[in-house]
């Protein structure tokens, strides 16, 4: 047995280590389109001084360590490109408060997303998160850190926006908390009115340390949850339609999506618009507001409100569970989107490009935006399905995602959970003082370049 | 991709997207899986299986020890494929898991556990391996009669024969159906293993045998209706035998009670206590029987009946299905299914924990001990509850 496996065993214990052939296998890849690469160990620490360990020991041998959730990013964000640790952060799955009065949570960085759904359902049930659509095995720490969105994002911002603190294992292996739970027992703020350090490890992907708690904002769960859904087949059309719809300030997330399957859905363009009340008058009151916003439309019998009796409880499903559907369209098991976060008004060009890239690829499309803060942006996602079982079709994929990038780039787009390929892109094209100074926080923060190395890696 | 070994499914094993919704209950409260709670690798969830079957079939993995535990971990309780968000190919997530099993054990790669289960049922006729001549002593002083023309064979099973918890459930029932007035026998040292966990663990020529053997002496003596005290067994004459020249009608005995007490065959006082039900895979999710059971605890005057937050179609398995009754694969640390589910029962506040399974009943009643919850938390069958509460 080696030195580190027999080290990392005296800190997990046995059954929290594996360099068995299965695990090495299974947590070299992700289910989307990049290829695998093996790490050397896998691990699954329980406590933040369990994780402290295995960085410590990381950094003494110079071992590389790449702390994974759920795995589902798609962009291969814990594939572990220099080999190294895996480190497993499901075991670390504990809520730890709920400060209802304060409306925020804290809990260890594994802790899911159903978990923490569930658990406010249960405990506090006038609160909710941002729930993400990602499988609800996604943890809140991947989350907040590849800057993940959720159904109130159009509300509230990104969901690292909603973090109210956080507990970081440096690469050195100090322990280090963020924002106001570094200066007292609260968890109510991650930088504000202090210089916000967050932002040191959010969105880094775990190349500057590991999060080990997090403070996560909660929100009003209103009694009641109503969907209206507008269509369009004129796509010119769908930047006003989201100017007006967001300028009610009534709509907690508004989506836009357009597919070819089944046909039903073809040439059009459907807005997909949620809204909350405590009562019936107020949902009928924003019912009204949404409905009269986009009455000259109809009036101009360029599109209408679709029934959305049969698939009501579809669209109001949190986590949607039938989107992983579009994995299986092509009997294959599995799709990847580029996910890039760009202006509203430029919504008409990407829609383009999505049909555009499925016919020079030959693969299968669906899109589906989101809106961001009000519609200060939204997220364009450009998916395409493939067939696990069909490696050209899946080298397609791969080939038209890398072609959306860049043509997101040259939209002045920015990458939402960038790949390693797409980071370069990104830093090919940064300011350079920008540049540099993701150099210095990187380099100071992780000297010896053993944080998830192989993103983020910035050249000076 | 060349594959190199072949299972009947093999086909959708690549459509598995590892979204891991299979390991979850429909309220996403806890993890539903027992094998991926116990080891808390992503390999020993329902996505890890499926990832690891193909890469296995196509050689990118070898056979190993730790693949066959992997493998012989999974429980069989159904709830990947009840959980799975693919319409078209969850149904067959379990075939895959048990093909994958029989193909191990085709290729003589079989964990010592499960080894051993097979080679005490072949040679002894039951896991226990226990003289066939004691394979009905259980029901002395029951009062029930060999089968010979009776309406009704009322099945025991291997762990309602031989073990003690598993014989206690059996004599109440026994008893209770007697006391009723129903015509029924018992084949006593005729009966034979009912092969549904080692079809379960891939052992399909032993199965065949099995279950071959049983439909020959169940039609040799007549039988018609049978009722049996395992869920298992339930599950298996249902669902394999027909295909096998086996079609009987067959009901579990919750069944049988409840139709009973509604009937007032069976009548009862007033016991005032507060009850929780554990639902066994193979009764719920296998058989989707889920009344019965509860219509039966309801039915008992004073007595407060009480949901685990886990329940029904959600609920948590013991740990004793798919033949890790046995195997023990799954161990008995401290996240293994039963200790896990006794204390789900226990934060109910119940004293009972009502069962409707020999395995699940062994399960928890060793799981209560383990919890030292014995002053809190009784684990009893539904027939021995109404034992207390029959005038």
């Amino acid at each position: 047995m080696s030195d580190i496996l027999q080290s990392l065993i005296d800190i997990v214990g046995e059954k929290g280590v594996s360099n068995e052939p299965e695990e090495l296998w299974f947590y070299s890849r992700d289910p989307g389109v990049l290829a695998p690469h093996k790490p050397d160990y896998v691990v699954a620490p329980k406590t933040t001084e369990e994780v402290q360990k295995i960085v410590q020991l990381a950094g003494r041998e110079k071992i590389p360590v790449v702390p994974m959730g759920n795995g589902m990013s798609l962009a291969g964000l814990v594939i572990p490109l220099k080999g190294g640790i895996v480190l497993d952060m499901k075991r670390m799955n504990k809520i730890l408060e709920v400060n209802p009065m304060g409306r925020y949570a804290v809990m260890e960085g594994g802790t899911s997303q159903g978990a923490l759904k569930s658990y406010l359902q249960k405990n506090h049930p006038t609160l909710r998160h941002s729930l993400p659509d990602a499988p609800p095995t996604t943890t809140i720490a991947a989350n907040v850190s590849l800057h993940g969105q959720g159904r109130l994002t159009n509300q509230y911002g990104f969901n690292s926006d909603m973090v109210t603190g956080l507990e970081m294992v440096l690469p050195t292996g100090e322990i280090c908390r963020i924002g106001s739970p570094s200066i007292g027992p609260y968890w109510f703020s991650k930088g504000p009115t202090l210089p916000d350090l967050s932002g040191l490890f959010l969105g880094w992907l775990g190349a500057t340390g590991i999060i080990t708690k997090v403070g996560l904002k909660l929100f009003p769960n209103k009694k009641i949850r109503d969907v209206e859904l507008f269509v369009t087949d004129r796509v010119e059309l769908v930047p006003q339609i989201l100017y007006k719809l967001t300028h009610l300030e009534v709509c907690e997330d508004i989506n836009v999506w357009f597919q070819p399957k089944p046909q039903m859905f073809l040439g059009n363009f459907h807005v997909t618009i949620f809204f909350t009340g405590d009562t019936e008058d107020e949902i009928e009151f924003k019912r009204k507001m949404i409905w009269d916003s986009l009455q000259e439309h109809m009036d101009a019998k360029d599109g209408g409100f679709m029934s959305v009796q049969y698939m009501k409880s579809t669209l109001l499903e949190m986590p949607g569970r039938t989107i992983a559907d579009f994995a299986d369209v092509p009997k294959g098991g599995g799709f990847e989107y580029s996910g890039p976060i760009a202006l509203i008004e430029h919504y008409p060009q990407y829609a383009a490009k999505v049909v555009e890239l499925a016919q020079k690829y030959n693969v299968l499309y669906a899109s589906a935006a989101r809106l961001i803060s009000g519609g200060h942006a939204m997220m364009f996602s450009i998916s395409f399905a493939f067939n696990r079982d069909d490696a050209a079709m899946m080298e397609r994929v791969e080939k038209a995602l890398d072609e959306a990038m860049t043509f997101a780039l040259d939209m002045g787009g920015i990458p939402w959970k960038p790949n390693h390929k797409e980071q370069k892109m990104l830093l090919e094209r940064m300011e350079p003082n920008a540049r540099k100074l993701l150099l210095m926080i990187k380099k100071n923060l992780d000297p010896q370049g053993i944080m998830n190395p192989g993103n983020w890696e910035v050249n000076a | 991709m060349t594959t190199i070994r072949h299972i009947e499914h093999e086909q959708i094993v690549h459509r598995c997207f590892r979204c891991g919704y299979c390991k979850y209950p429909s309220d996403y409260s806890d993890f539903n899986c027992p094998s991926y709670k116990a080891f808390g690798w992503d390999t020993f969830a329902p996505g890890g299986r499926m990832w690891l079957t193909r890469a296995w079939l196509h050689g990118e993995i070898e056979t190993s020890a730790r693949f066959a535990e992997i493998m012989f971990s999974c429980v069989a309780c159904d709830n990947c494929k009840d959980q799975c968000v693919f319409p078209k190919f969850k149904d067959f997530l379990p075939d895959i898991f048990q093909e994958t099993r029989a193909e191990l054990v085709g290729e003589g790669r079989i964990p010592p556990g499960v080894r051993d289960y097979f080679k005490a049922v072949a040679v002894s006729g039951n896991p226990y391996k226990l003289p066939q001549s004691e394979r009905g002593d259980w029901a002395k002083g029951t009062g029930l009669k060999p089968y010979t023309n009776q309406k009704y064979l009322f099945y025991a099973g291997s762990v309602g024969s031989y073990d003690e918890v598993g014989k206690r459930m059996a004599q109440s029932v026994g008893k209770m159906l007697v006391d009723a007035g129903l015509s029924v026998g018992i084949l006593g040292a005729e009966e034979g293993c009912d092969g549904n966990d080692v079809r379960a663990l891939g052992e399909m020529g032993l199965f065949a045998q099995l279950a071959q053997a049983n439909i020959d002496t169940f039609k040799a003596k007549g039988v018609k209706e049978i009722i049996t005290l395992d869920p298992h067994a339930l599950n298996t004459f249902k669902k394999d035998y027909p295909a096998l020249g086996g079609k009987f009608k067959v009901q579990h005995y919750s069944e049988v009670l409840a139709e009973l007490i509604k009937k007032k065959k069976i009548k009862l006082k007033a016991y005032p206590v507060k009850i929780t039900y554990h639902d066994p895979c193979y009764l719920g999710r296998h058989q989707q029987i889920y009344s019965a059971p509860r219509e039966i605890l309801k039915a008992i005057p004073k007595a407060e009946f009480v949901e685990m937050h886990r329940h029904g179609a959600n609920a948590f398995c013991c740990g004793g299905g798919g033949g890790n009754f046995f195997t023990d694969i799954l161990g008995t640390a401290e996240d293994s299914a039963s200790r896990v589910r006794v204390r789900e029962a226990a934060e109910t506040g119940a004293s009972i924990l009502a069962v409707a399974c020999p395995n699940c009943a062994k399960m928890l009643t060793d799981a209560v001990k383990m919890e030292n919850l014995e002053d809190r938390l009784e684990v009893l069958g539904l027939a021995e509850i109404l034992e207390r509460a029959r005038k």
